[in-house]
């Protein structure tokens, strides 16, 4: 009787170790798919919006003239519409988030953390374009009223008062406010993630030394987490600059540049949802030059929050 | 050791309650003021969230009926009544035909990552990029369909499963990998010890471990794209009738509906906007809570 | 010495309580001052399960007091009803009283804060916050109201002074905390606790993460601070115990068969001489030459 162990079982025959690394093989590629996407979003969105771009030249990101009768492409009042809306949901998501962040980690027993995380995530199930429905036959006309009365209120001091003008239901507070209730899961739940990571003992060492919660949050939590809330905070911005459809609906659609904040306006990703329809030709090249535009921006701003996301992650479960 | 010069706490001689009592004083006030702050910053998420709720509901439930589910969008948008059948159809279709090409390729991207990358850069970069990518604007994904599939082929609801399955395929990566990284390697050596070819390890013992909660991420990325909209209006182009060929001739789908519908200016038109939102609400929290149930009940916890 | 032993006296009448552990006639009758700390039938709760059941003990000030035993034994636990700190543990109930200087530290007005400031707390782990030096320990007093950048400068170089660090680190203030050593991150943690001038530091196993050297250096600081300050250390060393500390608690485990709970009870506290040469209950002489735990 042979007692040496038989290795050619089914297991590792010729046959199975090619499934096997058939099987590794199908894995790396569907893996490389998402580099071959993102590759192939980069180059093909390029060469089709060349023709806009090349005619244009760099006029396409400096001129706020957008004539496609003309053959006249300036993006800047959507740059300018896209950056501005999307600060205005920022600053208005920050303080929300992150104060949802601080309640459900430092502030309520733990039973009712899972309740109020399922809340706020029901927020990122309602899909944007009910928001925008929501935005354009609802909020837009109850808006309105007040809008003028903080234009009545604010609008006479100097300076800051520009930013309170006349405007309507429709533009960019209202657009800054709507992709502030949808970035606030997003940035809720990475500012949970990371204030989670700060550990026990160092908020312990802040309260045995006297320390109110607020003075423990704003001592240990806060100085703890900053660069993983910085990420946070930046992948929302992010998402606020991508969003289409809301923004589409009630930011007003108006080629504008204003420092008024009521002021009807257009975004970016807005524009080409709304005029895609109509458009022909170089219309649609500097349509999808619009696109690129944006598509370059957002990958920027997801590659530096993400870099910084993943470091201050790391770094919290590196060093203790 | 000289005395330290600021007597912080050595008031009196005799310590009395009042020493220890809480004091009013301006600290106390911050840290009560910013939980009170934090609270409501809870409460400043529910009313929006209530509001939307509340509109659409009221507003959709009117709508609603079965004709509305059934019968086709009306031609002329000023007209009142139902319904939305073709929109339903192919935002079940669209959605279900994506989820069938993101799932397979998001699962094995995780197991990629999760099972065989062992800390390498390319499974770095990879991981890298699918967090990035979940942040591409579906706008953007829209238009790369467009180019690459819809200028060849026509608008036809496969493109639309085809940019819907780009938008989901990060995010299952992503939860997946998440839900794999639960299970525990004792598992794997368990069965590595018993003989077991690594893929035969991976595929029986490995991700039906796992699948509840994979399950469960999957659910949720396809609850999220159902909604997408700026994708549909490029590739999947617009109709009034159930169209249930995916390859043939253009389709619809509720996002585009309500999207178009809402900047109508007739009531009729208005009115089946909400009923398509609240038909499209119903069916992202329908998934959802399916995947929380799955979640809570079976998945593996941290 | 056991609690259910002694006869019922009505709680919360402070004068009629003399000391109960005092079995033995070695131990002080009348300390030099009134004892800092007086524990009377005190018991930590978690929920329903009795952690820690029914100590009496008397801490006394400018004292070293040591608590010993296995782990598990609700040493920690005991130690952290002293500054309130299982506050923090939503679950966690004390029974019994315990009061300082007089007043009762679990009275509903009582505020956790407010006691903190005056009782600080040395970690096991040391944990300065991820700040600077000079930040980690201008943290107390600027809770506490200091506003002056004069008085933070005296008041770092004197903690640090105080925590025997100052030569140490006095050229890099401002630097970040987390670059020390274990051992100089400890003493900073000292200095950090010592900065806002309490009355008393607990040391939950400040050196059970230090190397032997780092640890003498705690242990001579120790002996330095004792004249300003009352410490009362939970350890699992008993050298140290023996080595630092004036008077020692030997707390161990009591399992209940019915429900196979473990439950901390304090056996025997007396002056730490007496403990480790001589002690009264058969369990602490187990324990102190190693038969047991």
């Amino acid at each position: 009787m042979n007692t040496n162990p038989d290795f050619r079982t089914p297991e590792f025959s010729a046959r199975g170790r090619r499934a096997d690394s058939l099987f590794r093989y199908a894995t790396i590629a569907a893996g490389a798919i998402v580099l071959l996407v993102l590759g192939a979003v980069a180059f093909t969105t390029t060469k089709r919006a060349w023709p806009a771009l090349d005619s244009m030249g760099l006029d396409f990101f400096t001129s706020d003239r957008w004539a496609p009768n003309e053959k006249f492409f300036g993006a800047r009042s959507f740059i300018y519409g896209s950056l501005v809306a999307s600060t205005i949901a920022v600053v208005l998501a920050i303080p929300v988030s992150i104060g949802i962040a601080l309640f459900t980690t430092q502030v309520v027993p733990a039973r009712w953390r899972r309740p109020i995380v399922y809340l706020v995530d029901l927020l990122a199930v309602v899909p944007s374009v009910v928001f925008g429905l929501w935005g354009i036959l609802v909020f837009a006309k109850h808006v309105d009223g007040f809008y003028g009365f903080l234009h009545d209120v604010l609008g006479p001091i100097p300076v800051v008062g520009d930013l309170f003008g006349e405007g309507s239901g429709r533009g960019y507070m209202t657009a800054g406010i709507i992709l502030a209730i949808m970035i606030t899961p997003i940035i809720t739940s990475l500012a949970r993630e990371v204030i989670d990571t700060c550990p026990p003992a160092d908020r312990e060492g802040a309260y045995a030394l006297g320390a109110t919660r607020w003075e423990m949050i704003r001592g240990t939590v806060l100085p703890y987490s900053k660069g993983g809330l910085v990420g946070a905070v930046m992948l929302g911005l992010g998402r606020a600059m991508g969003e289409t459809i809301a923004v589409a609906l009630v930011i007003g659609s108006t080629a504008n540049i204003s420092a008024n904040l009521f002021a009807s306006g257009d975004a970016l990703p807005a524009r080409i949802a709304n005029e895609w329809g109509e458009a022909e030709g170089t219309w649609r090249a500097a349509l999808i030059g619009l696109a690129v535009t944006l598509f370059a921006v957002t990958i920027l701003v997801n590659l530096a929050a993400t870099a910084v996301v993943n470091r201050s992650l790391a770094k919290s479960q590196g060093t203790r | 050791m000289a005395a330290m010069s600021i007597p912080l706490i050595r008031t009196s001689d005799e310590l009395t309650l009042e020493d220890l009592t809480a004091k009013r004083t301006r600290r106390s006030l911050v840290s009560s003021l910013m939980t009170v702050l934090m609270g409501l910053s809870v409460v400043a998420v529910t009313i929006p969230l209530g509001a939307v709720l509340y509109t659409v509901v009221s507003k959709g439930a009117s709508v609603l009926s079965a004709d509305f589910v059934t019968k086709d969008i009306p031609i002329v948008t000023r007209q009142v009544g139902p319904g939305m059948g073709p929109a339903i159809v192919g935002t079940l279709l669209i959605t279900l035909v994506a989820a069938f090409m993101a799932v397979p390729v998001g699962i094995l991207g995780a197991v990629y990552l999760n099972e065989y990358s062992a800390g390498g850069r390319f499974g770095k970069l990879v991981r890298f990029m699918a967090t990035v990518m979940t942040g591409v604007p579906s706008v953007v994904m829209g238009l790369f369909v467009y180019i690459t599939y819809t200028l060849r082929y026509k608008q036809n609801a496969f493109g639309g499963s085809l940019a819907l399955s780009f938008l989901m395929l990060p995010i299952i990566i992503r939860s997946t990998e998440e839900m794999l990284k639960l299970v525990p390697s004792n598992l794997r050596e368990a069965s590595a010890a018993m003989g077991s070819r690594k893929s035969r390890t991976i595929l029986t013992v490995v991700l039906p471990a796992a699948l509840p909660g994979v399950v469960s991420g999957c659910l949720l990325a396809v609850a999220r794209a159902a909604g997408e909209t700026a994708p549909i209006l490029f590739v999947v182009g617009a109709t009034n009738t159930v169209n249930a060929n995916m390859f043939n001739g253009v389709n619809t789908a509720l996002s585009a509906q309500i999207f178009t519908n809402a900047q109508q200016p007739f009531v009729g038109a208005q009115q089946r906007a909400w009923g398509a939102a609240l038909t499209l609400l119903t069916l992202a929290f329908a998934i959802t809570l399916v995947a929380r149930l799955i979640t809570a009940r079976f998945a593996l916890k941290r | 010495m056991d609690a259910e032993l002694r006869p019922d006296t009505p709680l919360g009448d402070r004068t009629e309580i003399r000391r109960t552990v005092a079995t033995s006639p070695s131990v002080d009758a009348a300390p030099t001052s009134d004892p800092v700390f007086r524990a009377e039938r005190l018991s930590v709760l978690y929920g329903k399960y009795r952690a820690v059941k029914q100590c009496d003990l008397e801490i006394h000030r400018n004292e070293i007091t040591a608590f010993i035993g296995p782990s598990g034994c609700g040493k920690t636990t005991v130690l952290r009803c002293f500054n309130r700190m299982n506050d923090l543990i939503p679950t966690a109930r004390v029974e019994g009283t315990l009061t300082y200087q007089g007043v009762d530290l679990y009275d509903p007005q009582v505020s956790a804060v407010e006691v903190r400031r005056r009782i600080g707390m040395v970690f096991q782990k040391p944990n300065p916050f991820p700040k600077s030096i000079y930040d980690n320990i201008a943290f107390g007093p600027r809770v506490n109201g200091i506003k002056k950048k004069t008085q933070f400068d005296d008041i770092v170089e004197q903690s640090l002074r105080g925590a025997a660090l100052w030569d140490e680190v006095k050229d890099r203030l401002k630097t970040s905390a987390l670059g020390l050593s274990g051992g100089q991150q400890q003493r900073l943690c000292i200095a950090r606790t010592i900065a806002v001038e309490p009355e008393v530091i607990l040391m939950d196993e400040p050196c059970s993460a230090l190397d032997p050297i780092a640890t003498a250096r705690i242990e001579d600081l120790m002996q330095e601070l004792k004249n300003r300050f009352t410490i009362i250390i939970v350890t699992h060393n008993m050298q140290q115990a023996a080595r630092v500390s004036d008077r020692t608690a030997f707390f161990s485990v009591e399992i209940n068969p019915q429900s196979d709970t473990r439950t901390g009870i304090l056996v025997e506290y007396d002056r730490t001489d007496k403990i480790f040469s001589n002690p009264t209950d058969e369990r602490t002489e187990n324990y102190v030459t190693g038969r047991f735990g």
